[in-house]
C-alpha cells in the first residue's frame, strides 16, 4: 500500500520534502486528487496529500487580488469571488467530468499546476497569466517564495509562470496569490449554423478580427452541438458560437454588429445570458466528451490539441480522415478536443502526424493508466529543449522526488 | 558607480585581439566594433549614471550569427551583454569590461504578419511602436505601450516584461508574446511557443519574459495584435488630493469598471508637463488623474457617464472628457512626455519604478513626502495607477557633489518602502544592476538562490549579463550543493496513512 503523508500547514510540508529526500523516495502531490489521471502515470512512493493547505487567506476586491492556500477548493473560491461581483477571468476548466470524475472538486493549486483555462482564454489569458505570487517547497526541501501580490512586477524571474502547468514536477506549492477581475455584467452569443470546420474557422476569425470584443469563438459539429446538453441550441446542425460579454447596452450594440459582420457566412441566430452561459459552461468543460456520457466513453481517449487558428479545420479534418473522430473547436479554431474510438496507441500516430503536418502541440487529456504509461502524454521536445526542461527540472528538484515522470520521463 | 561588478578576467582582457579576431571571422565588415570611439555610444543604457566601454561591440544580423558568437564565447569563457535600443532604466544592457556587447539591432525586419491569426513574426530588433506601424493598416495594434515605444524593442520589452499606460486591460509583454526563438549561451537554438497558445511542458516562455538577457538571447519574437477598439476617450479629473485621486481609482475598480488606463500625476509632475507639452491640465489641483474608457460608443458613453459619477463623489475639482481624437491624444502627450518634461526643469532626474498595492498609495505619497524633505530633493511623482505602479522623479543635479548620491538612497528608500507595505522592488523597468543589491529587501538567500539555479539550467557557466540582478554571485556548483542526511531529518508528526 502506498505511504501517504498528510501534513497540517506549510512547515509540515516542508518537513515532508525533507523525509522524503532522505529516505530516497519520490513524492505524488494531491490535492483533491481530481486530475491524477492527468500526465503521465507516475511511480512514486508516496502520496503528498495537500489537501489540509486550505482557506482563503486574503482577498481584497478592489485590489483585484486573493490569496489562498493551495489546496483550497476552486469552487470555494469562484463563490467568494462571484458574491463580490468578480471571476477568475480565465475560466478555469473543470475537467473532473471529462476525467469521469464528480463536477466541482479540485483546488487552487491543481487548477495552477495543469495551467486551466477555459474560452476565455484566447481574450483573458490561461491561469499562467493570473498567478501573481506563490510560497512552495521545492525538490531540495526549502521554502521559498516568487513574484508577490501586484499584477505589475519584474523583480525577478516570473516563476509563478513556471509553477503554471509544471504539474507538480518542480515544488509544492503551499500559499498561491492570484488576480480577480470585475465579472461581465452580462453576455450573450451569436450563432452561425450549418457551418463546415473551414467554413467555421473563416467565420471565427472575421469575428476575433473585429472591434467587438468576441470572449469566446467555438464551433461544435452537429453531433457534438447535440451532445453539448444546451435545450435553447437548435437541434442537428453545427454551431458556431462568439460569445460578447459586458455592460449592457455594449453587449447589445456588439450582438446587433456581430450578426451584420457575420450574416454573409451563414444563417445567424442568437442567445440571451442565461442561454449562452449554459452553452459556454458545456464547451469549456467539453461537456460533450464527459465520460458520464456514454458506457465505455472513459477508455475513449481525448486528446487536446493547441494550433494557430487558421490551421485548425486543415488539423481536424486530417484526424478525422484517419479515424472516427468527435471534434470541438475551440478558440476560434485554436484548440481542438479531439475524442476517439479506444486503441492501443490512443490515436497518438494519427494525432501527432496531423500536429507534425500542421504546427502546434497535442496532449493526451483522457486514456487508461496503461496507455498513458506507453504513449507520450504530452508533445515529444526537440532535444535541445528536452534537455533544457531536464536541467529546469534538476535546478528544482535534483534528486527528482517530486511527481518525477508526470510529464515526461524523468520530469 | 556605487554598485560593485563581476572582477575583471584579467586573462579575457590580455586576449582581447585574439576574441575581436575570432567575432571577425563569425561576424564579418562592420558587424565587430572595437575602437573606443565607436563602442563609447554603447557605454551605457537608458541609467547613463552608469558607464562602462565593453570588451567590443558585436552587431550580428543572423541566428547563426548569434549562434556562433554564443557557442565562441562560451568555449571561450568570455561575458556576453545582450543590448537592444539601450533604453533600459536600470541598467539592464551596462555593458562589462572584460564582456562582449551583442547588440541586436541589426535584427529590424518584421518578417510576417497574419491578421487571420492575429499574430505578428518579428526580429528582436523591431520598436515596439514599429509593430503597430506594421499592422495599424488593416485596423490592428500591438498592445503593451511603454512610453519609450518610440525607440524601445521588443526583444528589450521582453527581456523587461515591458507594460505602459494600457496594461491594466491589455496585459503586459508577457500577456501579449506567444512564441520566441532563444539562442542559449552554448549556442544551441531552442523554439518556445508559436501561433498556438500554451505549449505544453515548462513555461519556459514565461521565464524568458522578463528575464533581464541573462537566460538566452532572442532572435525572433512571435506576438498577439489586436483590433483597435471602435472608439477610445480619455477623461481629465482633477482633485485636491492624492488621497481623493486614489480613492477615485479604487471607487472605479469596485464598480466592475477596467479602463483601457488610469494614470495619475502629482502636482509638480503636472506643472513640469504642461509647461512642457500645453496640454491643457489644470494647474490648481494637488493630483489629475488620466481615465481612458475604449470600446464600442455605446459602451464609452456609458462608462464615463459612471466614471464622471464616482469622479464627482470623490470630489473632483475639475473634469474634462475629450471631444476628438486629438484631444485624446494630447492628453497623453502630457502623460508619456513626463519623464523628459521633468528633465527640462531639473538638470537631472533619477526614475523609480515601485510596484505597491494601490490603497497604500497616500501613506507611500506622506512617506515619500518626508524622505523629499529629509533628503533635501524634490520628488515629482507619475503614477500607474490602475496596477499600483509608482514612478517617482527624483530631482537632483549631478554637478553638486553628492546630489547622486542622495538620490540613490532616497530612491532605494521609496523602494524600501514600497517592498515594507507589500509591494515589489519594480514594475516595468526592471533589476538590472540598479536595484541589484536592494534583492534581499524582498526576497530570502533562499529565494534568490532558487532563481540563481534557474539561470544555471539555461547557463552554466554564468557568462551571459553576470552582475545584474543578482547581488551575489555564486557558481553552479556551489548553488547546487545539497545537504541530506538519510534517516535523521526532522520528521515530526506528520498525519500518515
Amino acid at each position: 500500500m502506498t505511504d501517504t503523508l498528510a501534513p497540517r500547514d506549510a512547515g509540515e510540508v516542508e518537513a515532508a520534502v525533507r523525509w522524503a529526500l532522505g529516505a530516497g523516495k519520490t513524492l505524488e502531490i494531491v490535492g483533491h486528487g481530481s486530475k491524477r489521471a492527468f500526465g503521465r502515470p507516475a511511480q512514486t512512493d508516496a502520496t503528498l496529500d495537500l489537501s489540509a493547505l486550505s482557506g482563503v487567506t486574503l482577498y481584497e476586491p478592489t485590489e483585484l487580488v486573493l490569496s489562498a492556500r493551495a489546496a483550497t477548493p476552486i469552487a470555494e473560491i469562484e463563490a467568494l469571488v462571484e458574491a463580490a461581483g468578480q471571476a477568475l477571468a480565465f475560466e478555469p476548466m473543470d475537467l473532473g467530468p471529462l476525467l469521469g470524475q464528480p463536477p466541482g472538486a479540485g483546488t487552487l493549486g491543481g487548477v495552477v499546476a495543469t495551467n486551466l483555462s477555459g474560452p476565455r482564454r484566447l481574450k483573458a489569458g490561461a491561469a499562467r497569466d493570473h498567478v501573481l505570487g506563490f510560497t512552495a517547497v521545492s525538490g531540495r526541501g526549502e521554502t521559498f517564495k516568487a513574484g508577490g501580490r501586484v499584477v505589475k512586477n519584474v523583480t525577478g524571474y516570473d516563476l509563478p509562470k513556471l509553477l503554471a502547468g509544471s504539474f507538480g514536477t518542480l515544488a509544492a506549492m503551499t500559499d498561491i496569490t492570484i488576480k480577480t477581475l470585475p465579472r461581465p455584467q452580462t453576455e450573450a452569443s451569436v450563432l452561425v449554423l450549418g457551418l463546415a470546420p473551414a467554413q467555421a474557422v473563416a467565420a471565427m476569425a472575421a469575428a476575433m478580427g473585429s472591434p467587438f470584443e468576441v470572449s469566446g469563438a467555438a464551433h461544435l459539429p452537429a453531433a457534438v452541438a447535440t451532445a453539448a446538453g444546451v435545450a435553447a441550441l437548435p437541434g442537428g446542425v453545427a454551431v458556431t458560437a462568439l460569445r460578447l460579454e459586458g455592460v449592457a447596452p455594449s453587449v447589445a450594440h456588439r450582438r446587433e454588429s456581430l450578426l451584420a459582420l457575420l450574416a454573409p457566412h451563414g444563417s445567424c441566430a442568437d442567445l440571451d445570458a442565461g442561454a449562452s452561459r449554459a452553452l459556454w459552461r458545456s464547451i469549456r468543460d467539453v461537456t460533450p466528451f464527459a465520460a458520464s456520457e456514454g458506457g465505455d466513453a472513459a477508455a475513449s481517449p481525448v486528446w487536446r490539441v493547441s494550433t494557430a487558428p487558421s490551421r485548425g479545420a486543415a488539423l481536424a479534418a486530417a484526424i478525422a480522415s484517419a479515424c472516427d473522430a468527435r471534434i470541438l473547436f475551440d478558440w476560434a479554431g485554436g484548440l481542438i478536443w479531439v475524442a476517439l474510438p479506444p486503441s492501443p496507441d490512443a490515436g497518438a500516430a494519427v494525432v501527432r502526424g496531423a500536429v507534425a503536418r500542421c504546427g502546434g502541440h497535442a496532449t493526451l487529456v483522457r486514456a487508461p493508466a496503461a496507455v498513458r504509461a506507453v504513449v507520450d502524454v504530452f508533445e515529444p521536445q526537440p532535444a535541445a529543449l528536452a534537455a533544457l526542461t531536464r536541467r529546469v527540472k534538476e535546478s528544482f528538484d535534483p534528486q527528482g522526488v517530486l511527481g518525477s515522470g508526470r510529464l515526461w520521463a524523468g520530469v | 558607480m556605487s554598485v560593485t561588478m563581476p572582477p575583471r578576467d584579467e586573462a579575457v582582457l590580455a586576449r582581447r585581439d585574439q576574441i575581436v579576431a575570432a567575432l571577425r571571422r563569425i561576424v564579418p565588415g562592420e558587424g565587430v566594433i572595437a575602437t573606443e570611439r565607436e563602442m563609447r555610444p554603447y557605454e551605457s543604457d537608458g541609467l547613463t549614471a552608469y558607464r562602462q566601454l565593453p570588451l567590443v561591440v558585436v552587431l550580428p544580423s543572423t541566428t547563426e550569427q548569434v549562434s556562433q558568437v554564443l557557442r565562441y564565447c562560451h568555449d571561450a569563457g568570455v561575458k556576453v551583454v545582450p543590448r537592444g535600443a539601450g533604453t533600459s532604466l536600470s541598467g539592464g544592457a551596462l555593458p562589462l569590461g572584460d564582456g562582449v556587447l551583442l547588440g541586436m539591432a541589426k535584427f529590424n525586419r518584421v518578417r510576417s504578419i497574419d491578421f487571420a491569426d492575429r499574430v505578428a513574426v518579428v526580429e528582436p530588433g523591431v520598436t515596439n511602436l514599429a509593430v503597430t506601424k506594421a499592422v495599424e493598416h488593416a485596423g490592428f495594434y500591438y498592445a503593451p505601450d511603454p512610453s519609450s515605444q518610440i525607440a524601445c524593442t521588443i526583444g528589450g520589452n521582453i527581456a523587461e516584461n515591458s507594460g505602459g499606460v494600457h496594461c491594466l486591460k491589455y496585459g503586459l509583454t508577457t500577456n501579449n508574446v506567444l512564441g520566441c526563438e532563444l539562442v542559449l549561451m552554448t549556442g544551441e537554438v531552442v523554439r518556445l511557443g508559436g501561433a498556438h497558445l500554451d505549449a505544453g511542458g515548462y513555461d519556459l516562455l514565461g521565464i524568458v519574459t522578463g528575464s533581464e538577457g541573462l537566460l538566452g538571447v532572442v532572435t525572433e519574437v512571435t506576438v498577439r495584435i489586436l483590433q483597435k477598439p471602435e472608439t477610445a476617450r480619455a477623461m481629465l479629473v482633477g482633485f485636491g488630493s492624492t488621497e481623493a485621486a486614489g480613492d477615485c481609482v479604487g471607487r472605479i475598480i469596485a464598480a466592475g469598471i477596467i479602463p483601457g488606463g488610469m494614470e495619475m500625476m502629482d502636482r509638480l509632475a503636472t506643472e513640469a508637463v504642461e509647461q512642457f507639452v500645453h496640454a491643457g491640465y489644470p494647474l490648481d489641483v494637488e493630483a489629475i488623474l488620466i481615465v481612458e474608457l475604449d470600446g464600442p460608443r455605446v459602451e464609452c458613453d456609458h462608462l464615463i457617464e459612471q466614471v464622471s459619477g464616482i469622479a464627482r463623489d470623490c470630489g473632483a475639482l475639475t473634469l474634462r472628457v475629450s471631444t476628438s481624437e486629438e484631444e485624446r491624444l494630447l492628453f497623453w502627450a502630457g502623460r508619456k512626455a513626463a519623464f523628459p518634461a521633468v528633465g527640462r526643469i531639473s538638470p537631472d532626474y533619477y526614475c523609480m519604478d515601485g510596484t505597491i498595492p494601490r490603497a497604500k498609495l497616500p501613506y507611500v505619497l506622506q512617506r515619500t513626502r518626508a524622505l523629499s524633505a529629509q533628503y533635501g530633493l524634490r520628488c515629482a511623482n507619475v503614477f500607474h495607477a490602475g496596477d499600483g505602479n509608482l514612478h517617482p522623479l527624483i530631482l537632483y543635479d549631478a554637478n553638486q557633489p553628492g546630489e547622486l548620491e542622495r538620490a540613490e538612497a532616497f530612491g532605494a528608500d521609496i523602494l524600501r518602502l514600497c517592498v515594507e507595505v507589500g509591494g515589489v522592488l519594480t514594475g516595468e523597468h526592471g533589476v538590472g544592476v540598479e536595484k541589484r543589491d536592494l534583492m534581499p529587501t524582498m526576497f530570502s538567500d533562499i529565494d534568490l538562490a532558487h532563481q540563481q539555479r534557474l539561470k544555471c539550467a539555461f547557463d552554466q557557466k554564468g557568462l551571459l549579463n553576470p552582475g545584474k540582478v543578482f547581488p551575489v554571485l555564486s557558481t553552479c556548483a556551489e548553488l547546487g550543493r545539497m545537504h541530506v542526511s538519510g534517516g535523521r531529518l526532522a520528521f515530526p508528526d506528520i498525519p500518515r496513512f
